[in-house]
C-alpha cells in the first residue's frame, strides 16, 4: 500500500496541535517556533499533494479507504479533485503566515497568572483549525465531513472567544462580552446550520443506505438510485443551508462580523480565508454532486440570494466605521460572486468560482493582515482613528493599497481574473443577473478607495506621528502574499489546468452544457 | 368465578393507591399507596395469566415483588434520613429536587 | 521584428517596478532611470515605425502572441499583442510625448521628496497605455485601461496630504470605474455573442450578428468611452483630477489617457459601422461634451481647470468624428495627435506659468508674464494658435476636417452636427483668447499681492520646497529651467508642424486607411465654404474675448456673472447634481441598510435567541420540586396515553 499523503496532510499539523499544547509555559517563544515548524511541514505535504496530483487523471486521486463502523457503512474514505488540492494549497500555504502574523497576539498579559499558558493554546488551536479544514477538503465520506466540518467549530469557539483583539473600544468588560457575544454568535449559527444538515445526513443515509460519496453519485448518476423529487429537494435543502451559513450568504451572514470583528486580525483570516472556504466547497462538492436536479430547481432563488449578498455587502461595507468589519461585509460581498459562480452552472463561472475561492483566501489575508499591523499600531479599529498614515509609514500603506486594489479585482491582480470569469459565467447563463453583479465592481471600489482615503491620506494624526513602518516579520508576512497576487493575476494557468477537469466532471453531474455563443466566429 | 372480576378489584386497588399518592402528605402512606398501587397491578397480572391460560403474568408478579422488596429498602432508608433531617415526615417540605 | 513589441510595454513596467520597489537607494537615479526606459520605450518604437514604413499597407500589422492568459474551456484569453498602423499613431504619441514630458518633470519635481515614486508611477502609466493600445484583445485592452484608471488615481493623488487631492483621485477612479462596467459588460456580450473577445474575430464577424446585439454591445463601450474620456455624462472626474501635478495633467488628463475612449470606439469601427443607433449615440455625446467643455472652459479662473474644460471639448471634437464613421475615423486620430502636442504644451506652459508664480493658478492673479517668460509665451501662443485653428497650424487641418465630415453625414443631422462644431469652435476661439490674455498680457496683476499659502486647497504643493523662505510672498516670475523648456519648445514644434505635415497628399488618411477605411462623404457644403466659415467664426471669437478681457482692465476678484457664468463655474452643476443624488443618496442608502442589517437581520437571529431564552425560563417554573406534582402530571401524562391509545385503536 502506497504512503497515505493525504492523511499525512492533515496528522502533521493534528500532531503538531498536540506538541505545542504540551510545550510548558515558560516556553513560549519554543511554542511558537514549533507551530510555525509543523505548519511550515504541513506546507511540504500540500506540495507533495500538488505533485503528486495528476489534474488529467482520475477524477478523486490519492485515495485511502479503510472501514470505520461497519454497522452504519460510515468509512474513513479520502480523496482529491483539482478543486481540492488547490484548496488544500491555499489553506497549508496561509497558516504559516497566519501564525507569523499572530506571533505577539497571544503573549500573556502581565497580569495573567504565570499557570496560564495562552500562546500555547492559541497556536495549537490554530494548527487544529487547519487540520480539521484539511481533512474536510479531503473527505470523500459524507458521514467523515460532517464530522470534521462540525468539529471544527469547537477550535473556531475558543479562538475567537478567548483570545480577541486587543484593540477594542470601551472598557475591558464591554470588550470582552462583545467578544462572548461573537463568539457564542458564532457557535450557535454554525450548530444550527450543522444540525440541519445532520438530519439531512441521516435521510441521506436511509435513502441511499451508505455515505460514500462516490457510490452515491454514481448511483445517482446510473440510475440505480432513484430520489422522490420531495425527497431530493429536502436534502438538498438541509445541506445547502449548513453551507449557507458557513459561506455565509445572505440573510444567514450575520455571524461574520461579529466574528471577524472580535477576533484578532490573522484568525479573522482563518476565519473568511480558509473556515469559510469549505461552505462554498462543500456546495460544489456535495450540493451538486449528490442533489443535481434539486441544485437546478434551486437554482434561481440561489442566485438571486448570491446577488442580494454581493450588492447588500458592498453596500454595508460602505457603510462601516470599523476596519474589520468593513473587510468581514467585503467578505460577504465575494461569496456572493463565489456562490454565483457555482450556481451560474457554466464552467466559466464554476472555474471562476474555484480560483475566486483561492484568490479571495489571498487577497482578503494581504488586506487583513495589513489591517491588523496598522490596528495593533494604534490600538484602535475604528476608521476615524486614521489619517495620513502614508506619510509616516509609507511601505505598510503601499501594502495596504495593494491588498485594497486586489480586493476590487483590479486587472493584473489575481482576483480580477476569477471575478471575471464567474461575472462572464452569469452573464452567458443570466445575462440580468451578470449586469447586477457587475455593479458589484463599482461598489468595491468605493468602500476600498474610501477605507483607503480616511486612513491613508490626508493630514497626518497627531496619535499616528510616531507610527513605525513594517518591520521586517510583518514584511515577510505580506510581501510573498502580494508576490503570489500579482503571479497568479498574470500567469494563472497553472491553477486554471488544475481546477478545469474537476469542474467539468461537476458540468457534467448537474448535466448542464455552456451556452453556445450566437454567431461561429471565424477563426 | 368470573377472573374478570378480578381485574375490576385490581383497577380499584390501583385508584386508592394513585389517590393516596397524590393527596397525602406523609411519606410513609405515600410510600404505603405506592406499594398498594403495585400489588393491584400483580393482582391484575396473575389475572391475566389466568384468563390466559399462561404463566408470563405470574412470573412478572414474581420480579414486581422483587423490585417492590428492593424499593421498600431503598425508599424507607431514604424517608428515615429525611426524618432525621428534618424531622418531618411530610413530602411537601421537601421540595429540593429542582436546581 | 514582433519581438520587440513586448518590449515597448517591459521597459517601462521594468521602470515602475525597480522604482516602486527600489527603496531609498534609488532616490538619487529614479528620475533619471525613469526617464531613460521612457526613452526607451521610445526608441524601440521608432525602430518598429521605420520597419512598418518599409512595408506594403496591407501587411503591416504585426502579431506577437506571449502566452496564453486565462484558459477555461470555452474562455481563452490570451496574453497578445497586434501592432498595425492604428496602434503605431498611439505608440509613437505616448513614447514620445510621455518622454518629454518626464523630462519636464525632472525639473518640475526637483524639490519633492517622493520624486523617485512619482517617476515610477509615470513609468507604471506608460506600460499600461501602451499595453491599451498594443492588446490584441478586449480583456487585455481592460487590463490596460484599469491601469491606466490605476495610475491616473495613484497621480492624482500624489500629494495625498492634501484631502482635495485624496478626494479628487478616488472620484476620478470611481467615475471610471462606472465606465469600465460598460466595458466588462461590452466583453461578456462579445463572448457570449461570438464566443471570444479578440479583435480579429469579433470585428471579423461583425456584420453576420443582429444589430440589436451590435447596438448594446456599442452603447456599452461608449459607457466606457464616456468614463475614460471624460464625455457627458461621466465628466465630472476630469476637473477635480488638476489636483494631480501638472506634468500629469499634461501627459494622462490631456494628451493621452482620456483619449483611450477615442481610441476604443475607433477600433471597434466595425461594430460601429454596424450599428446605426450607437453611432447616433456617439456623435450625440460628443456633441454635446464639445459645447460643455468649451462652456465650463469660458468660465474657470483656474488656470488648469480652464485647460481641462477645453480637454474635454477637444475630446468631444474627437469623439464625434469617432461616430460620424468611415468619414470620421482618420480625423478623429488626426485631432487626437496634434491636440496631444499642443495640450499636452498648453498644459506645460501652464506648468511653467505655475512655477515662476509660486504656484498660483488664479488667471486672475496673473497679467504681463510675456516679459518675464519669454520661452514659455512663445510656446504657449504657438499652442494657443494651434487650438484654436488658426490657418496653417496643427489645429486648424484636423478640426477643419473634423467639421467638415460633421457636415458630410448628411441630412438634418449633418445640419445639426455641423453647426455645433463650428459654434464649438467659436467657443474654443473665445476662451482660449481669454487665457492668454488673462495670463501673458494686460496689467500685471500680481504685484504687491501675495499667493495663496501652499497649504490653501488650490495652490500645488511642490509650492512648500520651492522658492524659499516666504515662498508664498509677492512673486517673482522667471523662466523655467532648460530641462522644462526644452519639451515646450519640441511640443511647439510638433503643434505647429504636424496638422501640415500629416495633410499634405493626404498621408494621414492613406497610412491609417488600411486599419480604419475611409470614405469622403458627400459634404453639403465645399471644403472652401467649411474652411470660410471656421476662419470667421474664429475670428468672432478672438475679438469677443478681446472685448472682454483685452480692451478692459480684469478685475482681480471674479464678478458674479450671469446666471450660466455662475453654473459654468460649478461645471454646469454636474457635481451639485452627483452630490444630491449619488452621495447623498448612497449615504443615506448605506446607513439605512446598516441600520437594517442590525435591527431586522441580526434582529431576527437575536431575536429567537431571546426568546428561546424566555421560553426556557419560563418552562423551569414548572419544575417546582414538590413531588406530588411531579406525580400528577406522570399520572396526567399515562391517562393522555391511553386515552390515545385507546382512540388510535377505536378509530
Amino acid at each position: 500500500m502506497s504512503f497515505p499523503l493525504l492523511t499525512a496532510t492533515a496528522v502533521v499539523p493534528a500532531v503538531g496541535a498536540i506538541a505545542t499544547a504540551a510545550v510548558p509555559a515558560a516556553r513560549r517563544t519554543a511554542a511558537k517556533w514549533l507551530a510555525l515548524l509543523f505548519s511550515l511541514a504541513t506546507l511540504a505535504l500540500a506540495v507533495a499533494v500538488l505533485v503528486r496530483f495528476d489534474p488529467d487523471g482520475d477524477r478523486y486521486q490519492l485515495t485511502e479507504s479503510h472501514s470505520w463502523i461497519a454497522d452504519f457503512g460510515v468509512r474513513y474514505e479520502l480523496g482529491v479533485d483539482g478543486i481540492a488540492v488547490s484548496l488544500i494549497a491555499l489553506t497549508a500555504l496561509l497558516l504559516p503566515f497566519i501564525i507569523l502574523a499572530g506571533w505577539h497576539d497571544a503573549d500573556p498579559l502581565e497580569t495573567t497568572s504565570s499557570r496560564w499558558r495562552p500562546t500555547q493554546g492559541f497556536f495549537a488551536l490554530i494548527l487544529a483549525v487547519e487540520a480539521m479544514v484539511i481533512l474536510s477538503f479531503e473527505a470523500t465520506d459524507v458521514f467523515l465531513f460532517y464530522i470534521f466540518f462540525e468539529a471544527m467549530l469547537i477550535p473556531m469557539y475558543f479562538l475567537i472567544g478567548g483570545f480577541g483583539d486587543r484593540a477594542h473600544a470601551g472598557s475591558d468588560e464591554n470588550a470582552t462580552a462583545q467578544r462572548s457575544y461573537a463568539a457564542v454568535k458564532f457557535l450557535l449559527y454554525n450548530l444550527a446550520g450543522g444540525l440541519i444538515m445532520l438530519a439531512a445526513v441521516i435521510g441521506l443515509y436511509v435513502v441511499a443506505g451508505n455515505f460514500s460519496l462516490q457510490e452515491i453519485a454514481q448511483a445517482r448518476a446510473d440510475g440505480s438510485l432513484d430520489m422522490a423529487t420531495n425527497t431530493e429537494r429536502l436534502l438538498f435543502l438541509g445541506f445547502f443551508f449548513a453551507f449557507a451559513v458557513k459561506a455565509p450568504l445572505w440573510p444567514l451572514h450575520t455571524w461574520l462580523p461579529n466574528a471577524m470583528g472580535e477576533a484578532t486580525a490573522p484568525i479573522a483570516v482563518l476565519i473568511t480565508a480558509v473556515v469559510d472556504k469549505v461552505g462554498t466547497f462543500a456546495m460544489l462538492r456535495f450540493c451538486l454532486q449528490l442533489f443535481p436536479e434539486a441544485s437546478k430547481w434551486a437554482t434561481p432563488a440561489i442566485v438571486v440570494l448570491a446577488l442580494i449578498s454581493i450588492i447588500y455587502g458592498a453596500l454595508l461595507a460602505v457603510g462601516q466605521r470599523d476596519i474589520k468589519r468593513l473587510v468581514a461585509y467585503a467578505s460577504i460581498s465575494h461569496f456572493g460572486f463565489i456562490v454565483l459562480g457555482i450556481f451560474a452552472m457554466t464552467s466559466q463561472g464554476q472555474s471562476g468560482a474555484t480560483l475566486y475561492m483561492v484568490n479571495h483566501g489571498l487577497s482578503t489575508a494581504a488586506l487583513m493582515l495589513v489591517a491588523g499591523f496598522l490596528i495593533s499600531r494604534r490600538g484602535s479599529r475604528l476608521i476615524a482613528d486614521y489619517g495620513g498614515v502614508q506619510k509616516v509609514a509609507p511601505v505598510l500603506a503601499g501594502t495596504f493599497l495593494v491588498g485594497g486594489l486586489a480586493t476590487l479585482s483590479l486587472p493584473g491582480l489575481a482576483p480580477f481574473v476569477s471575478e471575471f470569469l464567474v461575472l462572464v459565467g452569469a452573464f452567458a447563463r443570466y445575462p440580468v443577473a451578470g449586469v447586477v453583479a457587475t455593479l458589484g465592481i463599482v461598489l468595491a471600489a468605493l468602500y476600498t478607495l474610501v477605507l483607503y482615503q480616511r486612513t491613508m491620506t490626508g493630514p497626518v494624526k497627531p496619535e499616528l506621528a510616531k507610527m513605525p513602518d513594517l518591520r521586517v516579520r510583518e514584511l515577510a508576512v505580506v510581501a510573498p502574499l502580494i508576490a503570489l497576487l500579482i503571479g497568479l493575476g498574470v500567469y494563472p494557468k497553472p491553477v486554471a489546468d488544475l481546477v478545469n477537469p474537476a469542474v467539468e466532471h461537476t458540468m457534467s453531474d448537474v448535466q448542464k452544457k455552456d451556452p453556445e455563443p450566437e454567431v461561429e466566429a471565424a477563426k | 368465578m368470573n377472573p374478570v372480576n378480578y381485574l375490576y378489584l385490581a383497577a380499584l386497588l390501583f385508584a386508592i393507591g394513585a389517590t393516596g399518592v397524590l393527596i397525602r402528605r406523609n411519606m410513609i402512606v405515600v410510600f404505603m399507596c405506592i406499594e398498594l398501587m403495585l400489588n393491584a397491578c400483580n393482582l391484575a397480572f396473575v389475572a391475566f395469566s389466568r384468563l390466559h391460560g399462561n404463566l408470563d403474568g405470574q412470573i412478572i408478579a414474581f420480579f414486581t415483588m422483587v423490585v417492590a422488596a428492593a424499593e421498600v429498602v431503598v425508599g424507607l432508608a431514604i424517608i428515615v434520613s429525611l426524618f432525621r433531617s428534618r424531622h418531618s415526615a411530610s413530602v411537601d417540605d421537601a421540595s429540593l429536587m429542582k436546581l | 521584428m514582433e519581438k520587440l513589441i513586448a518590449l515597448l510595454v517591459a521597459a517601462p513596467l521594468l521602470g515602475a517596478a525597480v522604482l516602486l520597489c527600489g527603496g531609498r537607494l534609488l532616490d538619487r537615479v529614479g528620475h533619471w532611470l525613469g526617464t531613460l526606459l521612457a526613452a526607451a520605450s521610445f526608441a524601440v518604437a521608432v525602430v518598429l515605425f521605420t520597419d512598418m514604413l518599409g512595408k506594403d499597407a496591407e501587411d503591416r500589422s504585426l502579431h506577437q502572441h506571449l502566452f496564453r492568459w486565462i484558459p477555461v474551456e470555452g474562455f481563452q484569453a490570451d496574453v497578445a499583442f497586434q501592432l498595425d498602423q492604428l496602434s503605431m499613431t498611439f505608440v509613437l504619441l505616448i513614447t514620445s510625448v510621455g518622454t518629454l514630458i518626464h523630462l519636464y518633470s525632472v525639473g518640475y519635481m526637483e524639490h519633492d521628496e517622493r520624486r523617485r515614486r512619482f517617476f515610477g508611477y509615470l513609468n507604471l502609466f506608460l506600460a499600461a497605455m501602451l499595453l491599451l493600445v498594443l492588446a490584441d484583445n478586449y480583456l487585455l485592452l481592460y487590463v490596460g485601461w484599469e491601469g491606466v484608471g490605476l495610475a491616473s488615481y495613484l497621480l492624482i493623488g500624489f500629494w495625498q496630504h492634501k484631502p482635495s487631492a485624496a478626494t479628487a483621485a478616488k472620484k476620478a477612479f470611481l467615475v471610471n470605474r462606472v465606465g469600465d462596467m460598460g466595458l466588462s459588460i461590452a466583453i461578456m456580450l462579445m463572448f457570449t455573442t461570438f464566443g471570444t473577445f479578440a479583435f480579429g474575430p469579433v470585428l471579423g464577424a461583425a456584420e453576420e450578428t443582429g444589430e440589436g446585439k451590435l447596438t448594446a454591445i456599442g452603447l456599452m463601450l461608449l459607457l466606457a468611452a464616456c468614463g475614460k474620456s471624460a464625455q457627458v455624462p461621466l465628466q465630472s472626474w476630469l476637473g477635480d483630477a488638476m489636483e494631480g501635478p501638472t506634468p500629469v495633467s499634461a501627459l494622462i488628463h490631456a494628451a493621452t489617457m482620456v483619449t483611450a475612449g477615442v481610441y476604443l470606439i475607433v477600433r471597434s469601427g466595425e461594430i460601429f459601422n454596424a450599428a446605426p443607433d450607437a453611432q447616433l449615440a456617439v456623435t450625440v455625446v460628443g456633441a454635446v461634451t464639445l459645447l460643455f467643455g468649451a462652456i465650463v472652459g469660458c468660465a474657470k479662473d483656474d488656470i488648469k481647470k480652464a485647460l481641462a474644460g477645453s480637454t474635454m471639448s477637444q475630446i468631444g471634437y474627437m469623439i464625434l468624428a469617432a461616430g460620424l464613421g468611415p468619414i470620421g475615423y482618420v480625423f478623429a486620430i488626426m485631432h487626437l495627435v496634434t491636440h496631444g502636442f499642443f495640450k499636452a504644451g498648453l498644459f506645460l506652459g501652464a506648468g511653467s506659468v505655475m512655477h515662476g508664480m509660486n504656484d498660483e493658478v488664479d488667471m486672475r492673479k496673473y497679467g504681463g508674464l510675456r516679459k518675464y517668460m519669454p520661452v514659455t509665451f512663445v510656446t504657449f501662443g504657438l499652442g494657443y494658435l494651434a487650438i484654436i485653428g488658426f490657418p496653417g497650424l496643427s489645429g486648424f487641418f484636423s478640426k477643419d476636417k473634423i467639421i467638415e465630415a460633421a457636415f458630410a453625414k448628411g441630412g438634418a443631422e449633418g445640419w445639426i452636427l455641423g453647426s455645433v462644431a463650428l459654434l464649438g469652435a467659436a467657443i474654443t476661439a473665445y476662451y482660449m483668447t481669454r487665457v492668454m490674455l488673462l495670463t501673458f498680457f494686460g496689467e500685471e496683476r500680481w504685484r504687491h499681492r501675495a499667493t495663496a499659502s501652499p497649504e490653501e486647497p488650490g495652490a500645488e504643493p511642490a509650492a512648500e520646497t520651492r522658492g524659499g523662505p516666504g515662498g508664498h510672498a509677492e512673486p517673482h516670475p522667471h523662466e523655467s529651467p532648460a530641462s522644462m523648456t526644452i519639451p515646450m519648445v519640441l511640443l511647439a514644434v510638433g503643434s505647429v508642424f504636424a496638422g501640415g505635415f500629416f495633410s499634405i497628399g493626404d498621408r494621414f488618411v492613406h497610412w491609417l486607411e488600411p486599419v480604419t477605411h475611409h470614405d469622403h462623404g458627400d459634404s453639403p457644403l465645399s471644403a472652401a465654404t467649411v474652411t470660410g466659415a471656421t476662419v470667421v467664426v474664429l475670428v468672432v471669437g478672438v475679438t469677443l474675448a478681446w472685448f472682454q478681457y483685452g480692451r478692459r482692465p480684469v478685475p482681480v476678484v471674479a464678478p458674479r456673472g450671469s446666471l450660466l457664468t455662475r453654473a459654468a463655474r460649478r461645471d454646469l452643476l454636474q457635481d451639485d447634481f452627483n452630490h444630491v443624488v449619488l452621495v447623498r443618496g448612497g449615504e443615506h442608502l448605506t446607513r439605512s441598510l446598516v441600520y437594517v442589517d442590525h435591527t431586522l437581520v441580526d434582529g431576527v437571529v437575536n431575536g429567537t435567541a431571546a426568546s428561546v431564552g424566555g421560553l426556557s425560563g419560563r418552562l423551569r417554573k414548572l419544575q417546582n420540586g414538590y413531588a406530588r406534582s411531579y406525580a400528577v402530571s406522570m399520572f396526567g401524562g399515562v391517562a393522555v396515553l391511553i386515552a390515545a391509545t385507546l382512540l388510535m385503536r377505536a378509530v
